[in-house]
């Protein structure tokens, strides 16, 4: 490595100092150290991804491999078959897409102001009105959409408020349908929206609304020419996170839909009480999974899509 | 773009009794101010001082207590912003992320429902006269810091505004640069002949660039007038410490007459307030170990050296002199006037032309 100084060195001759041309010290030393810190650096990682293998890739590889035995204990595509065959198949993947489409869509409708709301409020109130955002986040799941059953039901506070204002006369359907089961899913997806939306619109420079004012954007024009497009992958973002939750969700469906919302995990819930059919259930959920998959798959070939439009890698 | 016509068009701005006041701090306290067609005024103070307050109100995005702002004889001070017609150059650019340079150009015409071709033209047109031929297309995060500046440029003054209004444009970019926009900023002013209002806190920049410079502190105007006359004669102590570089001597009065030690300076200018006066000593304006000795054109000082400092195209001595003040003497240091070095520790004598003089008034304490 080391050659003598008379051969590496070569003589300035403006001051006199002498620099080694090129060195070959340490340089080995030196790159095994970076190899090993980097080593250590994905050590990290192990017990991360041995709790994903343990929890997540072995269950999910056995409800796969379940899916595929039939009632007669071989291998058989007959799970799958009745899935095509039986209509309330379809149907409970219809509502589930629906439930999780129209429940998506009041969170924006819900969410994009209240964002816009905090977005625009000075630091000093943030703090306040994110708390009470985030309160309901930390509540429990299985409390609020309980409280939601008593806010809702035939003569729960709600309907007893109305008749008495006089706004209808006799006590209106609010839960155990579709109604009850998205106004509980977007109480709780709610912060999910809200949250990556505040950040996105947090990053929106104030001069951005002020340069299309002064360039002769009305408010309106401004806010769809500019706000809009420049809050939009936080909204995407938000949105999928929503949809995706929903697409999976259990407990509120199954409490404030009252048996008439059936998505695809209260059906495999059924299938598992009624007929304690592990096949049947489990091609369900690799379905379902498949589902959500394809979601994000095109939701990230869009998302993709757009980040080039607004230039970034 | 035709010279002439825009010329014609250009308004002058007129401001009168404009207060903002946040608590118990005026921001700006009862502003008037004239801007004159076609003039280039930049609004000049440290930061706080208001400039910007002021810059907003003229544009439109914050709402005065109180005052007047006419655009030519047009009342605007209730006129929403984007009725404004006013070009601006934000402080951080604000170009649209996610449109292109052209679409970012084009905005403010689509707005104005200018067809497609006529707009195609005025963008080309637009970008050839702020030297970006060509990167149309381009998205704006592959610019540089220059070429962003130029687009904000373009864009603020493509729809062809009657005034132009500029918020510390130059600000991000490096020295060099800045000083090379500088230039070519006011070469565009000429060629557009736009009323502009830029605002700055840099006073070189200012005295580059400006037909009249708007001193303001503390939310009022000190002084607006031409560079040189800001430069040579400012008309307060604010202005003479901000505007270039400056030492102030207490003046002693007698009767009339204003004294820096025994030395007669001038007598009182003619002003109704009793006041306490400066002397004002340019660094450039001294002279070390003069010549003469002509007492009537030129005053003397006495004083050791403190430090000698040699920064490249001027040396900068540190003189204390007798009476304690610490003086500094700026001189060039090319060969065709070699710049003064002595060594700390030796006395020398310095000297200023009585021209050269100026006194300014410093007990009202408008600070």
């Amino acid at each position: 490595m080391s050659k003598t100084s008379a051969e590496t060195v070569v003589e300035n001759n403006q001051t006199g100092n002498q620099f080694p041309a090129v060195s070959d010290d340490n340089r080995v030393a030196l790159a095994e150290q970076e190899k090993r810190e980097q080593w250590k650096l994905l050590s990290l990682t192990f017990p991360a991804l041995v709790v994903i293998a343990l929890v997540i890739l072995i269950p999910v590889g056995w409800l796969f491999y379940l899916s595929f035995i039939g009632k007669a204990g071989g291998f058989s595509l007959e799970n799958y078959q009745k899935m095509i065959e039986y209509k309330s198949y379809a149907r409970t993947f219809t509502t589930t897409f629906q439930v999780s489409f129209l429940t998506t869509l009041i969170c924006i409708l819900l969410g994009y102001p209240l964002a816009y709301f905090l977005a625009q409020l000075p630091g000093r109130w943030v703090g306040f009105f994110m708390l009470a955002v985030l309160l309901p986040f930390w509540t429990s799941l299985l409390v609020r959409t309980y409280a939601w059953l008593v806010l809702l039901q035939r003569k729960g506070i709600i309907n007893d408020f109305a008749i008495n204002m006089g706004l209808w006369e006799s006590p209106i359907k609010l839960v155990h349908n579709m109604t009850g089961t998205l106004i509980g899913m977007a109480h709780i997806m709610l912060p999910f929206l809200v949250l990556p939306l505040y950040n996105a619109m947090k990053k929106i420079d104030r001069d951005m609304m002020h340069a299309a004012s002064n360039l002769g954007a009305s408010p309106a024009r401004a806010f769809w020419t500019v706000y809009m497009p420049l809050s939009l992958p936080g909204m995407v973002a938000g949105s999928l996170i929503v949809f995706v939750l929903c697409l999976g969700f259990y407990v509120t469906p199954a409490v404030l839909g009252g048996g008439r919302v059936i998505m695809v995990s209260t059906q495999i819930t059924a299938i598992l009480e009624n007929q304690f059919n592990w096949g049947a259930a489990s091609a369900l959920g690799v379905v379902l999974l498949i589902a959500t998959l394809l979601v994000l798959f095109i939701a990230g070939r869009v998302l993709k899509l757009d980040a080039a439009l607004f230039g970034k890698s | 773009m035709n010279e002439s016509s825009i010329v014609d068009s250009a308004l002058p701005i007129s401001i009168r009794g404009l207060t903002k006041q946040y608590g118990q701090l005026y921001a700006l306290d009862t502003v008037d101010l004239d801007i004159k067609s076609g003039e280039f005024l930049t609004l000049l103070g440290p930061s706080g001082s208001g400039k910007t307050t002021l810059l907003m109100a003229i544009a439109g995005f914050n709402r005065p207590d109180a005052g007047s702002i006419r655009f030519g004889d047009k009342e605007m001070i209730l006129t929403p912003p984007h009725k404004r017609e006013v070009g601006m150059v934000f402080q951080s650019y604000a170009l649209f992320p996610h449109m292109s340079v052209a679409e970012n150009i084009a905005y403010p015409l689509k707005l104005r429902r200018v067809n497609k071709s006529e707009r195609r033209e005025r963008v080309n047109k637009a970008l050839d006269t702020v030297q970006l031929s060509g990167l149309g297309e381009r998205h704006i995060d592959q610019l540089s810091g220059g070429q962003r500046q130029r687009v904000a440029l373009a864009r603020a003054f493509v729809f062809e505004p009657r005034i132009l209004l500029m918020d510390e444009p130059l600000s991000a970019l490096d020295k060099k640069l800045r000083e090379r926009m500088q230039i070519e900023l006011k070469d565009l002013h000429r060629q557009l002949g736009v009323t502009t209002v830029y605002v700055t806190h840099d006073q070189r920049e200012a005295l580059t660039m400006s037909d009249r410079i708007a001193v303001i502190d503390n939310g009022q105007l000190m002084q607006v007038d031409a560079p040189q006359v800001i430069y040579n004669q400012p008309s307060n102590a604010f202005v003479a410490d901000f505007i270039g570089e400056s030492t102030m001597i207490p003046l002693k009065r007698t009767g009339n007459e204003l004294f820096v030690g025994d030395e007669r300076v001038s007598s009182v200018p003619d002003t109704p307030a009793e006041t306490d006066w400066s002397l004002v000593i340019r660094p450039e304006r001294l002279m070390v170990e003069p010549g003469t000795a002509d007492r009537d054109s030129t005053l003397f000082f006495n004083g050791t050296v403190k430090e000698s400092v040699f920064q490249g195209e001027t040396a900068l001595l540190l003189v204390v002199l007798d009476d304690g003040t610490e003086v500094s003497v700026r001189s060039s240091t090319g060969t065709a006037t070699p710049g003064i070095t002595a060594n700390p520790g030796s006395q020398v004598q310095l000297a200023i032309f009585r021209r050269d003089i100026i006194v300014v008034p410093t007990g009202n304490s408008q600070r």
